[in-house]
């Protein structure tokens, strides 16, 4: 593996940060640390960086452990959530820091900030100052910066929190394109999951300090590990006491459940139906137009489900009483999550494919 | 929330020379004070406090620098308003005389106000006339810490009302408020930590003032001497131990305005939502 | 007063505009110029006037006396050492105070803020208590042939006494408010201190240290309570320029301390105009290219 942490742990005066944080990335990985702010999803970044020590805990970089290295030698390039460009230096003075400090010759800096420019498509604009670009190009700079003194390890602290939406979706694909062409292994921290899921190959979550899960995005969606991470990564509808929902009642007793809206099924009573056996009784809510389909909340007993509706099917209006057919959840079982199927479907609902 | 371990390189060439700095030029001048404090005896504290000479001194350093101190707090409040309201012909070369005290050296001042203000002085001789002295009388050490201590309101409000938005007096206008409660209700309770800043800071250096008064005060006995020339006095026969309890009252009243302007500064800095 | 006396009038500095009244607005203007005439304006020109009433060859007379010389090199000498001793610690305060954290961070702002909380007098008075013939580190100065108290010495450490708190004051806002993500980069890429400091810190308090470094200046050629208590009044050995004045108008002679105030008085002018020039060229700085 080459980046390893292992059994790490932080502490800020009383606020613990990190509570042996332990997961691993192969080369070439292009790593999201995902986490509400505050789970400690930055320290471990700035740990890995060298910016914080670790109070116990190996940090293991290319086989070697680097607890006690330098953050200069460790071989990181660092992309700041501010961008922290150097406001007195051009954009070529910014990208030619690491190298003139690591004395690099000057013909080969010149050469090395030529190709940087191009990557980033800034050519021409070397005699900026960063105060003369905009929020998406200084990106690019810091992300030239990083890279320039050619870093085994690109970390990213949220690469896009300072840039407004529009730019920001471009500037996702970019940094994805980016990345995978330099082939360079990279941890970016967001708390943004639809950002972590679109951009990342590997995601790891955190929560309070302590790793939820870790793999790969689809992984997570499909089978979180946790209650937090099944609620966290995509839409979910919480449902306590699953036990009482048709389908459900093997649930443990007193479980909460969580239900993606693509679990459910909605039927007009104006419909052919023929798993009324399977199915509750619900009201709708509200709804809402998305585009390409009603976001349709529904009352269920003491819930509210959200779910989509195709504008294909026959046309619901608050207020009218639905059918509601729940093919399976994720059941909370003492900090586990499980997925499990409406049992009175066994036979019945053999025919559906669940497209995650 | 970056708290950088000692990331950033030259922690111990930066805290070993202002640790050694701070020692030798003021821990170690302070430790002697202590020392000298605690080899006061009472007999020395008795006759400080009983002295007349040195209990007038006060009285005359404390009144003096408390009304310059509110003289300033109005023409300061009035300079500020003005320089930061309106834009007149002039109006930079105020700013820039407003930080003279600053940069005049207060003998300079001294010799100057006082010429001023004799009987043959440019306005010491329209006032004689009128029966008025300000050159040798309190009133002359009034002048002098008003000149000196100017600058401390001004630039305490000056930015408080650079900042004020004018949305605030508008709100006030629409709900009908007239020019004259719009600046009492409105402004100045806007102004008051600042104005508390700056008048605070203006006493404390009234009351330690020395090079500016000692000219134009005339430096007579219970009527013009002020606290500083007791100790030097004092330091002058080389009694040490009565100059250093001279000294004390004064040190903790400085002490005790510097606390209260930091907790007005902290209060103004809260309210500001920071 | 009435709403038809008012007007409107832009704010300065902003697109809104505030309702004025017209003549409460001449009266103050009239009344700050008349406050500042009469309390900032006179005296210096009282002070250049008595300079040079007599005609300039007596005013120059009075300049080129021995002890006036000897005065304005001691101010000098004085002036150049206090600013250099806290341009250099005001930095290393500011780097340290701001750059890390770690316990009594408070005490020590407290012991740089001291200075300016305290009488000068009293900065004389610690000083004759630590170094006077009397103090208790008199001996250890004295057997190494140093005498400090009524010597050169304690002339320029009473001045960088008054003047520790000017560099350090205005230097650690300064970075306290831009924080140290810059220098975290720097570092990462490898640089060393001086890199970081002159490379990547320095540019951001360039306009700030030059602005301290006038008011210090200031200060500290005018010093006069804590440097007439250690000073001894030696003329021609320790008297600094103020001193100097002092002694020549106690003993009347009044056109020679006239004529030393009025240089005073023009170096204090040429302060006041470097101050205003340095406020305004960081004002245009800090426009376009930064921020």
């Amino acid at each position: 593996m080459f980046v390893e942490l292992k059994d790490v742990s932080k502490t800020f005066g009383q606020f613990q940060a990190s509570k042996s944080v332990s997961f691993a990335l192969r080369q070439g990985a292009l790593a999201a640390l995902l986490g509400p702010s505050g789970s400690g999803k930055t320290t471990i970044l700035r740990m890995i960086a060298g910016l914080e020590s670790p109070d116990s805990g190996d940090i293991i970089l290319d086989g070697q452990r680097v607890n006690n290295l330098e953050p200069s030698k460790r071989g990181i390039g660092f992309v700041f959530q501010s961008y922290a460009l150097f406001r007195y230096m051009t954009v070529y003075d910014n990208i030619a820091f690491g190298l003139k400090a690591q004395k690099t010759p000057k013909a080969k800096i010149k050469d090395r900030i030529q190709e940087l420019l191009t990557l980033i498509g800034l050519e021409g604009l070397g005699g900026r100052y960063p105060a003369q670009l905009s929020g998406g190009q200084k990106q690019r700079v810091a992300f030239a910066r990083a890279l320039a003194p050619s870093p085994r390890i690109l970390l990213l602290d949220e690469p896009f929190a300072a840039i407004d939406a529009k730019v920001r979706r471009e500037l996702r694909s970019w940094l994805r394109r980016m990345i995978s062409q330099l082939k360079i292994t990279s941890v970016f921290v967001t708390h943004d999951q639809a950002e972590a899921i679109e951009v990342a190959d590997q995601i790891i979550v955190t929560n309070q300090g302590r790793v939820e899960q870790t793999g790969p995005p689809i992984e997570l969606y499909r089978s979180p590990a946790t209650p937090f991470v099944a609620q966290f990564i995509g839409e979910s509808t919480l449902a306590p006491n699953c036990q009482n929902l048709i389908g459900f009642e093997k649930a443990p007793p007193g479980a909460h459940g969580a239900i993606r809206p693509e679990f459910v099924h909605l039927y007009s009573l104006k419909e052919d139906f023929q798993f009324g056996q399977s199915a509750q009784d619900g009201r709708i809510e509200s709804l809402a137009f998305r585009g390409n389909e009603l976001e349709v909340s529904v009352r269920v007993g003491e819930i509210s489900i959200v779910t989509g509706y195709s504008l294909e099917r026959p046309p619901l209006a608050v207020g009218d009483p639905v059918k509601v057919l729940i093919y399976r959840l994720y059941a909370f079982d003492q900090g586990q999550a499980v997925l499990m199927a409406n049992s009175r479907l066994a036979n019945g609902g053999a025919g559906y494919n669940f497209h995650i | 929330m970056s708290s950088p371990k000692k990331i950033i390189p030259g922690f111990g060439l930066t805290m070993g020379l202002t640790m050694s700095y701070l020692g030798f030029f003021v821990l170690i001048p302070m430790i002697s004070l202590a020392i000298q404090t605690s080899h006061l005896t009472w007999s020395e504290l008795f006759k400080v406090a009983t002295d007349q000479r040195i209990l007038s001194s006060y009285k005359v350093s404390f009144g003096c620098a408390f009304v310059a101190a509110a003289v300033n707090a109005v023409f300061g409040t009035m300079l500020a308003w003005v320089l930061t309201r309106y834009r007149f012909p002039g109006r930079r070369l105020i700013d820039g005389l407003i930080e003279l005290p600053f940069a005049l050296p207060t003998a300079v001042a001294g010799i100057a106000l006082t010429s001023l203000t004799t009987d043959k002085g440019w306005i010491g001789q329209p006032l004689a006339a009128l029966g008025v002295k300000i050159a040798y009388t309190q009133l002359g050490i009034i002048v002098a810490l008003t000149f000196i201590s100017l600058p401390f309101v001004v630039r305490s409000i000056q930015p408080v009302l650079e900042e004020l938005s004018p949305d605030y007096e508008e709100a006030a206008r629409t709900l009908g408020a007239s020019s004259s409660a719009i600046f009492f209700k409105v402004i100045l309770p806007e102004l008051k930590p600042a104005l508390m800043t700056g008048f605070s800071l203006a006493f404390a250096r009234g009351l330690g003032e020395y090079g500016s008064v000692i000219f134009i005060a005339g430096n007579k006995p219970f009527q013009t001497e002020i606290a500083p020339l007791m100790i030097v006095t004092r330091l002058e026969e080389f009694l040490y131990g009565q100059a250093t309890a001279i000294a004390l009252v004064m040190l903790l009243a400085s002490f005790i305005i510097m606390f209260l302007v930091n907790r007005l500064q902290l209060r103004a800095a809260s309210l500001a939502g920071e | 007063m009435t709403e038809t006396t008012a007007r409107l009038v832009k704010v300065p500095g902003s697109k809104g505009y505030r309702r004025e009244n017209p003549y409460l607005r001449r009266f103050l203007i009239a009344l700050s110029f008349l406050f500042a005439f009469l309390l900032l304006a006179l005296p210096l020109l009282a002070v250049l006037s008595q300079a040079f009433g007599n005609g300039f060859q007596l005013f120059w007379n009075s300049l080129t006396n021995f002890f006036t010389l000897k005065a304005m090199y001691l101010t000098v000498i004085t002036t150049l050492s206090a600013v250099l001793a806290n341009t250099l610690f005001g930095l290393a305060a500011a780097w340290a105070l701001t750059r890390y954290r770690f316990k009594g961070q408070g005490l020590m702002i407290t012991l740089i803020d001291l200075p300016f909380a305290i009488s000068p007098i009293i900065a004389g008075l610690i000083f004759i208590l630590t170094y006077g013939r009397l103090g208790w580190a008199y001996e250890f100065f004295d057997e190494r042939g140093l005498k400090i108290v009524f010597a050169t010495p304690g002339v320029i450490m009473a001045t960088i006494f008054v003047t520790i708190p000017f560099v350090a004051r205005e230097i650690i806002p300064v970075l306290a408010a831009r924080g140290t993500d810059e220098e975290q980069a720097a570092v990462l890429m490898g640089a060393g201190f001086f890199r970081v400091f002159f490379q990547v810190t320095f540019p951001h308090i360039r306009w700030a240290l030059l602005y301290s470094v006038i008011l210090c200046a200031a200060r500290a050629m005018g010093e006069f309570g804590a440097v007439s208590v250690v000073s001894g009044h030696l003329r021609g050995k320790t008297n600094t320029l103020p001193l100097h004045i002092e002694i020549l108008y106690n003993e009347h002679h009044y056109r020679e301390a006239f004529a030393v105030s009025a240089i005073l008085v023009i170096t204090s002018i040429l302060i006041l105009t470097a101050r205003s020039v340095v406020e305004r060229l960081a004002k245009k700085e800090s426009g376009p290219n930064v921020r």
